[in-house]
């Protein structure tokens, strides 16, 4: 190999005066940053190495560790950014495909920053949430075009999962993140009586009482997808694509395919778990429908079946084609989607964004008299609630939350997934690290911020004068755009401020 | 399109031990629910007459006793698709996607299958009598002593075996001159493809490779070769030796494509 010309991207400072050699920093460094030095009795770090996800600064017990952006850099250029200069570096050091883990980090428009949320003001009353019921209650699948009632009874022809509040955790899975992360989710969405998403790589056999509250998905490597999973489930989604990787498939390598992984996965020890990149008996909405179907009559026609795309130019076509092939929801994940792996070419180059896709695709679906057929579940970079009620009010009628639950575990979005290596114990199945996620710990701070988010949509609701949320969903009355465009607005399906 | 609220009231008529059913113009959502209720009251060997392309055969017997299912006629696409541990056998040919995602039991074809045979397969085994289309055994799976296996008479289209992660897959190659199929095992990461007959080392994948065959291959095929001669007859002498085995050059065959 040859010798790196990369700069080291961040920048370690220690002060020696604080520190009282604990290896602490030694310890929690899974990319071996830090070393204690006997002769010197001094801690030495190796900040090349380092992924500034900053688990050392934060469990130094004395405060003596500073990680900070590299100040050390090249000429200032607006084309030739470090960012250009260290990949290409690193490809004319490796020849390889630049991977990289979470969502695209590049300054493009996030339209959630640009919309306003409207309030009631002496024409209608606003409404305390603290005070007065508020209905955050979601029922996710296909609603039937009229109600048939037989002997005085309804008859009930599509199944529906409920939901007690509009968030649910996104696809992540075992393989990708450690198990206690997982077990974490599945704990905090049986609390608060949401749904958490298995991903593509099976559920593992401890995870498999959550089954009311797991959504499952069949992908196209189809990891894990046997008729035990697919009956312990609240709903089945077909995963044709993600955000973060619009068109290409997904590959856990071998390394990371150890014992429990190849049980949950029902794949041999050290083997790649390759996702194609299509699913090979899916070339067409006929298809699709072939697939939708065949998971009906596998689960007897008891579970909702949800269809997830990556958003991309003609989603509001392939909507269409979903729910006309058969499907009770569909996902929509957006440019800002996150990962565990995918070439960085892709995540930051290829998508729509998810505020784009999801009004074109709600926009659609009613045109064509077809939006109550089924659900919408928006994805790609959920931030805080404003981020979720402004998606409602395009058009979804439930968010799937990644990143935001990551965060919350104690993800510090350094990036490096892909590298099986994670400080915080979640996108790693190395036994050391993923015991740092303590699942009745992380669970709570799971639970804790999807309360606090629940607050906060109650408020923003109250302010505009609706007790449920079910009132807000596509009614985009109540957005307003700032800064934007014409194009912009008219896609969005939103006036401007003052208009 | 038919909702599910239909289903609920479809008579049965055949409540005994064997069912017999005519399938002719029914819907596969109705003749799957008769099938279901028929195993549901305790029939376990169901025929099914005047099958005419009717989906999903099998698929919705997951989580009952094992049912045997004969199939006249011509059973459209994901024959026991996701399928736990039934027996079907086609006296006809089958369409695409048998076994897709099949999960145990055994598909036996009397005559030809379609793309994407025993796609994803984790358990269980088929037998199909004549050839099979592109894409067969794509990313079929094994895991601990669980081992699926399809056996097919002729001969196959392309990407036969892509991806394989696991399982065996068997070519008689019955009846032919040479194998036409190209990209044999490309992506092939686990698993063993035995062929015999003609080919040439420019039809397999990147990811493939011919390796000598050893005792238990041998053990294996001629079981193999047993049970297909029981199930359809040998039209011409097979030994084991005839076989060629492609199996994987590494179970990581994209280690070296990133940074």
């Amino acid at each position: 190999m040859l010798a790196t010309q990369l700069l080291a991207e961040f920048k370690i400072q220690r002060d020696e005066d604080r520190c009282i050699r604990c290896k602490v920093c030694a310890r929690q460094c899974g990319f071996e940053v830090h070393a204690y030095d006997e002769e010197t009795d001094r801690m030495v770090s190796d900040q090349s190495k380092c992924a500034g996800c900053q688990r050392c600064a934060v469990l130094c017990p004395t405060g003596a560790l500073t990680v900070a952006l590299n100040p050390q850099s090249y000429a200032p250029n607006y084309n030739w950014t470090r960012e250009r200069i260290s990949d290409l570096k690193r490809q004319a050091e490796t020849g390889g495909v630049l991977l990289t883990g979470c969502g695209n980090d590049k300054p493009m428009r996030i339209y959630w920053d640009h919309l306003v949320l409207d309030a009631s003001q002496v024409t209608n009353p606003s409404i305390d949430p603290l005070r007065e019921p508020m209905e955050l209650r979601t029922f996710l699948g296909r609603r039937p075009k009229k109600l048939e009632v037989v002997d005085e009874q309804p008859v009930d022809g599509h199944p529906q999962v409920r939901i007690d509040l509009p968030l649910i955790f996104s696809a992540l899975s075992y393989g990708a993140i450690s198990s206690q992360a997982q077990e974490s989710l599945a704990r905090a969405a049986t609390a608060v009586g949401t749904l958490f998403n298995s991903g593509e790589g099976g559920l593992p056999k401890a995870l498999r009482g959550y089954g009311d509250h797991v959504i499952v998905q069949c992908a196209s490597g189809r990891f894990g997808v046997d008729p035990d999973y697919l009956r312990r489930s609240a709903m089945i989604e077909i995963k044709i694509g993600q955000g973060a990787k619009p068109g290409i498939g997904g590959h856990l390598p071998g390394e990371k395919v150890s014992r429990s992984i190849s049980a949950a996965r029902r794949i041999p020890v050290g083997t790649d778990a390759l996702s194609p990149a299509p699913h090979h008996d899916i070339y067409s909405i006929e298809d699709l429908r072939t697939l939708i179907y065949a998971l009906k009559e596998a689960t007897n026609y008891e579970k909702p079946v949800s269809v997830k795309i990556a958003a991309v130019n003609n989603a509001a076509a392939i909507a269409s084609g979903i729910v006309r092939a058969g499907a009770d929801v569909i996902a929509i994940d957006g440019l800002r989607g996150g990962t565990g792996a995918a070439p960085k070419v892709i995540r930051d180059n290829v998508g729509v964004p998810i505020e784009m896709a999801l009004a074109s695709v709600d926009s659609r679906l009613r045109s064509e008299g077809l939006r109550n057929e089924c659900s919408i579940i928006a994805a790609g970079g959920f931030r805080c609630s404003a981020d979720v009620i402004k998606a409602v009010a395009l058009g979804a009628d439930a968010v799937y939350l990644g990143t935001a639950a990551l965060v919350a575990m104690g993800c510090t979005l350094c990036q490096k997934c892909y590298t099986g290596i994670c400080n915080w114990g979640i996108c790693t199945t190395d036994p050391y690290l993923s015991k740092r996620i303590n699942p009745d710990i992380a669970s709570k701070r799971l639970i804790a911020f999807l309360s606090a988010w629940a607050l906060e949509i109650k408020e923003m609701l109250g302010g505009m004068g609706i007790n449920a949320i079910e009132s807000l969903r596509g009614n985009r009355e109540h957005l307003r755009g700032v800064g934007l465009s014409d194009w912009e607005l008219e896609v969005l399906g939103v006036k401007g401020a003052g208009q | 399109m038919v909702s599910s609220m239909v289903l609920r009231d479809v008579a049965v008529t055949h409540d005994h031990p064997d069912a017999e059913m005519d399938a002719l113009e029914v819907s596969f959502q109705e003749l799957n629910q008769k099938i279901r209720l028929a195993a549901e009251r305790g029939t376990r060997r169901i025929v099914l007459r005047r099958v005419y392309g009717q989906r999903y055969i099998g698929t919705r017997l997951n989580g009952l006793p094992p049912v045997r299912v004969e199939i006249f006629g011509t059973p459209g696409n994901d024959l026991g698709a996701f399928m736990d541990g039934h027996v079907i056998l086609v006296h006809g040919n089958a369409q695409d996607g048998v076994g897709n995602t099949m999960h145990g039991g055994e598909i036996i074809v009397e005559g030809r299958a379609g793309d994407v045979l025993g796609m994803s397969m984790i358990s269980g085994s088929i037998l199909v009598r004549d050839d099979a289309g592109y894409r067969a055994a794509l990313h079929m799976k094994q895991y601990g002593r669980t081992v699926p296996s399809i056996v097919i008479g002729g001969t196959a289209q392309d990407f036969l075996g892509e991806y394989m992660a696991g399982g065996r897959l068997v070519l008689l190659g019955l009846g032919m001159r040479k194998h036409r199929m190209s990209f044999i095992g490309t992506g092939i990461h686990g698993g063993v493809i035995y062929m015999r007959g003609p080919f040439s080392n420019d039809q397999l994948g990147e990811a493939a490779e011919i390796t000598p065959l050893r005792s238990a291959d041998l053990a294996y095929l001629s079981a193999q070769i047993g049970k297909f001669g029981e199930a359809f007859g040998l039209p011409e002498e097979i030994s084991p030796e005839q076989f060629s085995k492609i199996v994987p050059r590494g179970k990581r065959p994209y280690s070296s494509l990133y940074a």
